[in-house]
């Protein structure tokens, strides 16, 4: 196996600073795990969405761990704050009250495919990403915000600006799509 | 690789996205309603950006490109969910349900 990429390799002691935000990133991964098999396992739909909302809650404390407090924000913003309560709000719309329940398949055997599917992507992914040798190239830019702003505009300004009429045509048909068949 | 030293490592992202993109797949092949699939498939979303965010603080020369590509997935996520609603919703006023074992009139 290759060796892992670390910035620092000294293992820190349980009760110096390094040592307790290692503690606090555990816990971060806590929340992912947790929140991921509550949103993929749970029988009812509404606990469903409450795990996406923990899951994304971990994932912005990891994208805090990796540097980058903007993009934390904004998972916090986007996922939880938006994306959690449209679904929220696509439950509360067009669920039948007597069956809210999301139960997994009964009969078929899309159960165990699934779990095995999952497994096998997961197990492949994990040793593709532990044995690949990664190379690591010499820091250019800092990757604060201020870059990522004059990026925006200059190197991604065509994708930037694809975005926003996707936004605009998302918006428009999902207005017009939820707009017909109402009286 | 020290158990209190994982978040310096890039390994432990890499292990987190594969996780996430496992129970994406599970939940989506496995879900019997529309909505458990949306979740699912913004569970696999979410582990794309996670390997972003990674190899950007790790590995990549320019650290800002991971994250704008973060900001993009994001941008794609938030449409998706948008439009994926609308459609539940419609199918549900048509039909009267989400479960994907009603909505089969194209079966052959």
């Amino acid at each position: 196996m290759q060796a892992t990429i670390c910035q620092t390799a000294v293992n820190p002691s349980l009760f110096s600073a390094e040592g307790f935000v290692g503690l606090i990133f555990l816990a971060t991964i806590a929340l992912i795990v947790v929140g991921a098999l509550i949103a993929t396992t749970s029988k009812r739909l509404v606990r469903c969405v409450a795990g996406l909302a923990v899951c994304f809650t971990g994932l912005a404390g990891a994208y805090y761990f990796l540097l980058s407090p903007f993009i934390a924000m904004m998972q916090m913003l986007i996922y939880v704050g938006a994306v959690s309560i449209i679904i929220a709000f696509a439950i509360m719309l067009a669920t039948p009250e007597n069956e809210d329940t999301a139960e997994i398949k009964g009969a078929g055997l899309a159960g165990p495919l699934g779990f095995s599917l999952g497994a096998l992507f997961f197990s492949a992914l994990t040793i593709l990403g532990l044995k690949t040798h990664w190379q690591v190239f010499p820091r250019q830019g800092t990757g604060n915000l201020k870059q990522i702003g004059t990026d925006l505009l200059t190197r991604h300004a065509m994708v930037f600006e694809l975005i926003s009429i996707v936004l605009l045509m998302a918006i428009l048909g999902a207005v017009v799509l939820a707009r017909k068949g109402r009286d | 690789m020290h158990l209190l030293n994982l978040y310096n490592c890039l390994q432990t992202y890499l292990v987190i996205g594969a996780l996430l993109f496992g129970f994406g797949i599970y939940g989506l092949v496995s879900r019997r309603t529309i909505i458990g699939m949306l979740i699912s498939s913004e569970l696999i979303l979410a582990a794309a950006s996670m390997n972003f965010m990674a190899f950007s603080r790790f590995l990549a020369p320019d650290p800002a490109t991971g994250r704008i590509f973060t900001l993009f997935i994001m941008a794609i996520a938030a449409a998706e969910a948008a439009i994926a609603v609308s459609i539940v919703i419609s199918v549900y006023r048509n039909y009267k349900s989400i479960d994907t074992e009603d909505i089969v009139d194209l079966h052959g």
